[in-house]
Parts: C-alpha cells; sequence; structure tokens
C-alpha cells in the first residue's frame, strides 16, 4: 500500500510548507515527519516526498542516504545510539558500548531477535561535559557508569510498548 | 567574574517568558528597533564580537557585508553542534532559550531580514522543543510576527531540524541543507553575504554569538570590547571535557589562561594525575601541551602556541591517554563526515584513519609516520570546505607532539597503552 500521512501529519506539512520560498526545501523535515509515520524511510518513503515536494525520486534517495538520522531500515523499539568520540572515550564509552554488546548480543548496526533494541555507535552528541553519553530515541542519558548503564537497559526492557 | 550569557544559568523558570523578562529580558530587543539598524551594527562591530563556531570572523564587519536592498534577505541561527568536545550551543538553547530568540529579533532587524531559521541539529530534540516553546511564548506576546514588539518590523522565526551531519555545521553546506539537499560545501565567494539561503543576502550566525547580541545592546559595545581582549572582546563559553574532576561549561573572559581554566575552574586531572594533552577549540584544532597551558584563551593567544580557539572546547588527556588512539578515534570522526564532494579530503580522511587504526593496532611501518604527514600535508588547503584541514591539522598536531608515542608503537609491534581509550 503506498504510503501516506496521517491527518495530523499532513496538517503539520502544510504549516512546514508555508514557512519555506519553495516546496524543496521542506524534504528534512518531510523526511523526519514521514519517518515518525512508518518509523523508517523506505521506497515508499521516498516517492512519497518526492511526488509531494515534486522534487525527482532520485534527489529524495541522496537525502534520505546522506543523513545518518534516516533509518532505512526498521529499527528497534529502543534506538541506542552511544557515542564513542574521544571526550565520552576518555571517560570508558569503548567499554560501555563493548558492555551493551554483550549483554544485548549484537553488534553495532544489529537490532536484536525479539525487536526491542537497535545499537549504533554513533558520533559526537554535544553532550562531552556529562560523558559518557548514550542517546535512547530522543532522549539523553548521561555520565554512565557499567551500573547505570545496566539499569538503564534492564528498565528499557521492563517499559511497556510505545512508552518510548 | 559576571556572567554573561551564562547569567540565567540555573535559575528555575527562565525558559518562560515572563521569568526571563523578571530577569531583564527583551529590554535589549526593544532597545534595538528604535534604533536605526545601522546604529546596531555599529555596536555589535564596536564590541569586537568574534564569531564563537570556530571560525572566529568579527559578527558585526560580517553584518555589514549584507547589502542594503529591498531583496529578501535571511537570518541563520547555526545550531548544528556537533564539532567533539563542543557542547555549549546546546545548553544555551536549552536553558535560557528566549536570550537566544532576543538575540535573534536583534540580529535581524540590524540585518533587514524578516525571516530566520534555526538550523538545529537532528539529535537534540529536547533542546528544539524548548527553543519552539520560546518562539511560540514570543509569537504570542508580538514580540515575533507582523509587528514586532509593535514597530513596523515583521519576523518569523522557524526550527529547522538537522539529520545527522557534521559537516551541515559548515555554513554554506548547511544552506544547502537548508534548501533540502545534501550538506556538500560551497565554493566561497560568493560568500553568503551575498548570495547565501535560497540565492539571497544571508548571515549565519552560531547560537553563543547571538546569545551575546542583547547584552551588546543593552550595555553597550565599549563595556562588552572591554571584557575580552584587543579586537576579541567579551567572554567566552568554554566547554572542558575528558580527564579532569570538573568537566563542565565555564564562562570566562577571553584571554583568560588555558591553566586556569583547566586547573582553577575544572578542578585539574582526576586523581591528581599528570596532564599530557589538551585539545583547546574543539577536535578540529592542534594538540597542545603541558608547557602550554599558560596560553591566553583567545584567538591570537592560541594562533601564538601553534593552534586556534576554534569552538572554545577543551578536551583534556590525562598521561594515561595513548595519543594514537585518540588521534585515531578523531580521525575515524573524519572519514564518517567527509561528505565526499573534493577527493583529497575523501581519499585522505579514510587513509589517515587506517594508517592511525594499522599503527595503533601494531602494524604500522617506519613509513607510516612520514606518510601520515605526506597525506595530511596534500588535504591542506586544497578542498571546497575546511573538513579536510580540520582532519590533517589535528593529525599534523599529534603526530609532531607525540612523535616518540608513535614510534613506540610501530617499534613494539602493540599499542603500549592496551588498546583502549579510558
Amino acid at each position: 500500500m503506498a504510503f501516506e500521512l496521517s491527518p495530523e501529519r499532513a496538517e503539520r506539512l502544510e504549516a512546514l510548507l508555508g514557512r519555506y520560498p519553495n516546496k524543496a526545501a521542506a524534504c528534512l523535515p518531510l523526511l523526519h515527519l514521514a519517518q515518525e509515520e512508518r518509523g523508517c524511510v523506505d521506497a515508499e518513503v521516498v516517492a512519497f516526498v518526492a511526488a509531494t515536494l515534486d522534487v525527482p525520486p532520485g534527489r529524495v534517495e541522496s537525502v534520505a542516504s546522506f543523513y545518518t538520522m534516516y533509518d532505512r531500515r526498521p529499527v528497534g523499539r529502543h534506538h541506542l545510539r552511544i557515542c564513542t568520540n574521544l571526550s565520552c572515550s576518555l571517560m570508558g564509552a569503548e567499554h560501555l558500548r563493548e558492555q551493551l554488546a554483550g549483554e544485548l548480543g549484537i553488534r553495532p548496526g544489529e537490532t536484536t531477535g525479539d525487536g526491542l533494541f537497535t545499537l549504533s555507535e554513533v558520533e559526537c552528541l554535544a553532550s562531552c561535559g556529562t560523558a559518557p553519553v548514550m542517546q535512547v530515541n530522543d532522549d539523553y542519558h548521561e555520565n554512565l557508569t557499567p551500573e547505570s548503564l545496566r539499569k538503564l537497559i534492564a528498565d528499557l526492557r521492563a517499559a511497556p510498548a510505545g512508552g518510548g | 567574574m559576571e556572567r554573561v550569557v551564562t547569567r540565567n544559568f540555573g535559575e528555575p523558570g527562565v525558559h518562560k517568558l515572563a521569568v526571563y523578562e523578571q530577569r531583564g529580558g527583551y529590554k535589549a530587543a526593544r532597545k534595538a528597533l528604535g534604533m536605526p539598524a545601522a546604529d546596531v551594527v555599529a555596536e555589535v562591530k564596536k564590541a569586537n564580537l568574534r564569531g564563537r563556531g570556530g571560525a572566529g570572523f568579527p559578527a558585526g564587519v560580517k553584518w555589514g557585508f549584507i547589502p542594503k536592498t529591498d531583496a529578501p534577505k535571511y537570518l541563520i541561527v547555526n545550531a548544528d553542534e556537533g564539532e567533539p568536545g563542543t557542547f555549549k550551543d546546546r545548553a544555551l538553547i536549552e536553558k535560557d532559550p528566549h536570550q537566544l530568540v532576543e538575540g535573534c529579533i536583534i540580529a535581524a532587524y540590524a540585518i533587514d531580514a524578516h525571516r530566520c531559521y534555526v538550523y538545529v541539529r537532528g539529535e537534540l530534540v529536547r533542546a528544539a522543543r524548548i527553543l519552539q516553546a520560546a518562539i511560540d511564548e514570543a509569537a504570542a506576546r508580538g514580540y515575533i510576527g507582523k509587528r514586532c514588539f509593535g514597530r513596523p518590523f515583521e519576523l518569523e522565526i522557524t526550527i529547522h531540524r538537522g539529520a545527522g551531519a557534521y559537516i551541515c555545521g559548515e555554513e554554506t553546506a548547511l544552506l544547502e541543507s537548508l534548501e533540502g539537499k545534501i550538506g556538500e560545501p560551497r565554493l566561497k565567494p560568493p560568500f553568503p553575504a551575498s548570495v547565501g539561503a535560497f540565492g539571497r543576502p544571508t548571515i549565519v550566525n552560531n547560537v553563543e554569538t547571538l546569545a551575546c547580541v542583547p547584552h551588546i545592546i543593552e550595555r553597550g559595545g565599549d563595556w562588552f570590547a572591554a571584557l575580552g581582549t584587543p579586537g576579541d572582546g567579551g567572554t567566552r563559553v568554554f566547554g572542558v571535557s575528558g580527564h579532569v574532576k570538573r568537566p563542565g561549561l565555564y564562562e570566562l573572559p577571553v584571554g583568560t589562561p588555558l591553566r586556569t581554566l583547566v586547573f582553577d575552574h575544572a578542578g585539574g586531572i582526576r586523581g591528581d594525575r599528570k596532564v599530557k594533552a589538551v585539545i583547546p577549540g574543539g577536535s578540529s584544532t592542534p594538540v597542545l601541551l603541558p608547557e602550554h597551558l599558560d596560553a591566553p584563551l583567545s584567538v591570537e593567544g592560541l594562533k601564538a602556541v601553534g593552534s586556534m580557539i576554534g569552538s572554545g572546547a577543551v578536551i583534556v588527556m590525562d598521561e594515561t591517554t595513548c595519543t594514537v588512539r585518540a588521534m585515531w578515534r578523531l580521525a575515524r570522526f573524519y572519514r564518517h563526515e567527509s561528505c565526499g564532494q573534493c577527493t583529497p579530503c575523501r581519499v585522505g580522511c579514510g587513509w589517515i584513519e587506517r594508517i592511525l587504526h594499522r599503527i595503533e593496532g601494531g602494524l604500522g611501518r617506519e613509513s607510516d609516520l612520514d606518510l601520515l604527514r605526506s597525506v595530511a600535508d596534500n588535504m591542506m588547503g586544497t578542498t571546497v570546505c575546511p573538513l579536510g584541514d580540520a582532519c590533517a591539522m589535528p593529525t599534523l598536531g599529534f603526530l609532531d607532539r607525540f612523535r616518540v608515542e608513535f614510534e613506540a608503537h610501530v617499534q613494539q609491534g602493540k599499542c603500549p597503552f592496551g588498546g583502549v581509550l579510558g
């Protein structure tokens, strides 16, 4: 079935388009909106965005593949993005990455079989003063320790579906 | 020391307009909108406010480049904070969003822009939410809109979220991204002040730069200039991370010695170990040694010791740190973030990353040290934007200042520090 935005998001799109001097400029925000709706940016989303903004699908595809935050495949309910850039690594992020990989049984870039967790190793999240940091979906978890990370994962496992 | 742009940090409820106004907020915007725009620009020039994003260009001079025509103009706020070590703009937005909104109103008025886009890094969902609430509140009060503060000046402020690309912090890549494209930097000239967003005259300013503006208007350019050093006015929000006892943000006068920041404010080195290396201005700036700690934190002061103030992000490494691994990690970042448009950067960042990886992994050769230098030299100044330089400069810095450690890796065939950071 072809992709469409929910009425609520379609309204947000309308408001968005009025903010730019041309439709093509809304490519990034619309991809964000569409990803919210579908959970990832797949071929149908790309086709939808291209048709909505009146730009070639190839251009949308290039944008979707250039920026790291567009998930090209479905991700787990909890997307764990652990920063291992310098400030975080100086504070132990390399150890935390290994701890996560061990506890979840996956490597960065993979999703657990139950669909609960996707693990990504990411670049600096602008939280170096409270390193090490991990982003879980939209939220930052700062000053992580092996213990606080273990507890965080346990809490996420116990969180009800839809609870982010 | 009096805090300027972080003066409201920790004030309960200051993200609400009423509290911000009780603290003296929006007085400067009211004042500015009653002044001729040229006088606003002149005041900022007088303040010697240099861009806080990394390049350090004088903000008032930049504003002065905007042509005096009726054509649409744009103000863009660069909130695409992503330089490793840097975390000040996120805090400035989250902890005092109205200060940024007020800075935007004044700057937009000064350059006669009626549309302002705040390009917020995609990951900073919370910051974007807080800023949107502040924008909505200011609009509801009539501070933004058809007639800002009841005066004949119209302004609309829109948050444009990025989607994960460090290169979009480079101002022309940011403009491409704002236009809905991949973040490939543009050749300059033309500079954005003549041909910027959507082909129109555009000013791109960093968050902290704009956060300074209300204070300059309220208290005068001379006052602001006097806080800093000649030609480099005001305070800066320095971010300290790494092996210090109290990592965090410290707002200090421009020209404060690096040692004062690291030892007096950030509490010195964890476990009272020895300091080995300090990156003074974000990951793109060449690393310094303990003997450089008395350098003043200013554009000129750090230039004198072969580095740069950049974004004011100080990364401290103690004596247990492997500098080869540290540089390898940074090179991985640049390889990942190179947009790929220019061959020296696309190929060079990858090459540097792979050479450092094999040295760190114990498979380096004697010739690798010269090879690193050769690759880095060939990247410098050969690309459209400074990302290639941003990888080459710290590579040369680490290599020059820690050559003995690089050699030890090659000679021992392993990382003498155990092959892990932290």
